[in-house]
């Protein structure tokens, strides 16, 4: 009944998701990722030009989620967390452990990585995840 | 600018009420609410009702229409208030608006949600949308699991325990025990809480909320015309909200949620009170950690204080500050759309002195909390008897 559709909404954000590509505003400086139609301090006011990430940070929040949402229903448990990236923003984003503990404040760096494959359709869906350093 | 009144309030049986449909639910905590005020029908003069996700879960959207329909109001003004969790705080401040306003003297407030006709992953999904689906629900990252990675923080920042977030679970549901309106009649021991399943660590099954069925409803007045009504009108103080990012990650601190800050600062002015002049609140335990960082930021504690507090019994009810008398989300339940209207009920219930076994003896100013989402919404409101 709940079943989501996400493909649009992921080839609408392809540049994001697969190349690390935010943005940033010229007004003031503050850098984005994911990117933002408007900047958050400036408003109207702010001119905002794309930006490629280094994908490199370090872990500012994380958890294991063991229910998860139909999509991710063949995944879990897998580990979430929160990026403080290298140039300032934070992300959302999968963490792989690759046999490393993972706890606030271990660097990461952004991969390449599958993230589901769609039960009807068999597609494979890719996004960056993390994985220390 | 009119003082308003809550003159009368209602509410169903919350739980799993696989005998009752949202009709049915609504009905029952609708017609409460009119008896309760001893007002007709045709006195209505425009109700909001607030729901988060009943398309999804029921199938069924056009909720406020339904609701004037089901109670018998016909052919008045509805609108259908949709605010995630907060749907019912934030359908309560608009009818505050309306009366305050004097576009209208008498209003309705309901609200309402139907979960369990649908199972616990379908659940997980529809309740994901109050996040930013692009970036959180779109990941797989669920609510158990923002509010995870903030008590993670939390804990991480002041040394907050498990065994401080069970506290607020076993608290809770000892309060419950004494509401008969309440979906859980179990006590609980910080044991069982710390052994419950892991859902998305550090919280288990017994440190979330449950998905749940109910209903509340609440009739307004302006004040000057209350008690026509009512014996026991209960004014509204204060009447505030704020927003921030949907998403958790873009916020300035993960460790509390600055849309209740501000709320709560602009409430306290508004109403003219401080945080020590509070005697009872209902606040917005969708998960353990969330009362945790409420109490901080409602600035009942100062932050990374209050987890030892509740933990100690400091908010325990007949305390100083008894909070979620009516066992909150996590005892009482949580039909996200009819919340923040229930709080709002048992505050009024408190107030009148009608609370029956868990009574807080001389509550005088009341107060309620209604987040939605993981804090892009946070609605507070501040209630005290009209005498």
């Amino acid at each position: 009944m709940l079943m989501e559709k996400p493909s649009a909404g992921l080839w609408r954000k392809i540049k994001a998701r697969y190349n690390l590509v935010g943005n940033s505003c010229k007004t003031c400086g503050k850098a984005y990722f994911p990117p933002r139609i408007v900047c958050r301090k400036c408003g109207r006011e702010s001119k905002m030009e794309n930006k490629k990430f280094s994908g490199n940070g370090e872990v500012y929040s994380f958890t294991k989620i063991r229910v998860p949402p139909d999509t991710f229903k063949d995944e879990a448990p897998y580990i979430v967390g929160v990026v403080k990236l290298d140039e300032g923003p934070m992300v959302e984003g999968h963490i792989l452990e690759n046999g490393t503990e993972i706890k606030i404040g271990t660097k990461v760096r952004s991969a390449f990585r599958r993230m589901y494959v769609d039960g009807e359709e068999g597609l494979i869906y890719y996004h960056y995840k993390f994985e220390p350093v | 600018m009119r003082d308003v009144a809550i003159i009368g309030v209602g509410l169903s049986k919350f739980g799993e009420r696989w005998d009752s449909g949202i009709k049915e639910l609504m009905a029952e905590a609708g017609l409460m609410a009119l008896e309760d005020a001893n007002i007709s029908s045709n006195e209505i003069e425009m109700i909001f009702g607030g729901t988060m996700a009943s398309g999804r879960f029921m199938g069924q959207e056009h909720v406020a229409a339904l609701m004037s329909d089901q109670l018998g109001l016909n052919n008045i003004p509805a609108v259908r208030i949709e605010n995630a969790c907060a749907s019912g705080g934030s359908a309560l401040r608009l009818g505050y608006m309306a009366v305050s306003s004097g576009i209208h003297d008498i209003v309705v407030v309901g609200g309402v949600e139907k979960m369990t006709d649908v199972t616990a992953s379908e659940a997980t999904t529809a309740l994901g949308g109050a996040g930013d689906q692009e970036w959180e629900l779109f990941q797989g990252i669920t609510f158990p699991g923002l509010y995870a990675m903030m008590a993670k923080r939390h804990m991480h920042e002041y040394g907050t325990t498990e065994e401080m977030l069970a506290s607020v679970a076993v608290k809770n549901h000892a309060n419950a025990m004494k509401n008969k309106f309440a979906q859980f009649h179990k006590n609980l021991t910080i044991e069982e809480v710390m052994k419950s399943k892991v859902v998305s660590d550090p919280l288990k099954l017994l440190d979330c909320s449950p998905i749940s069925d109910g209903a509340a409803a609440i009739v307004l007045a302006p004040l000057d015309r209350a008690r026509k009504f009512n014996d026991t009108p209960i004014k509204i103080l204060a009447s505030t909200q704020a927003s921030d990012t949907l998403r958790l990650a873009e916020r300035d601190s993960l460790s509390g949620i600055k849309a209740t800050t501000i709320a709560a600062d602009k409430a306290y002015r508004q109403a003219k009170v401080t945080p020590k002049d509070i005697d009872i609140a209902e606040v917005h335990d969708c998960f353990t950690i969330a009362e945790i960082m409420a109490m901080e930021d409602l600035g009942f504690y100062k932050k990374g204080k209050a987890g030892k507090a509740i933990l100690d019994g400091e908010t325990a009810l007949g305390s100083k500050l008894s909070v979620n008398t009516s066992g909150g989300l996590k005892g009482c339940g949580h039909p996200v759309g009819a919340t923040g209207v229930k709080q709002a009920v048992e505050v009024v219930w408190q107030l009148r002195g009608d609370a029956g076994e868990r009574q807080v003896k001389g509550a005088n100013i009341g107060l309620t909390h209604n987040v939605g989402g993981s804090g892009a919404t946070s609605v507070v409101h501040i209630y005290k008897r009209a005498d």
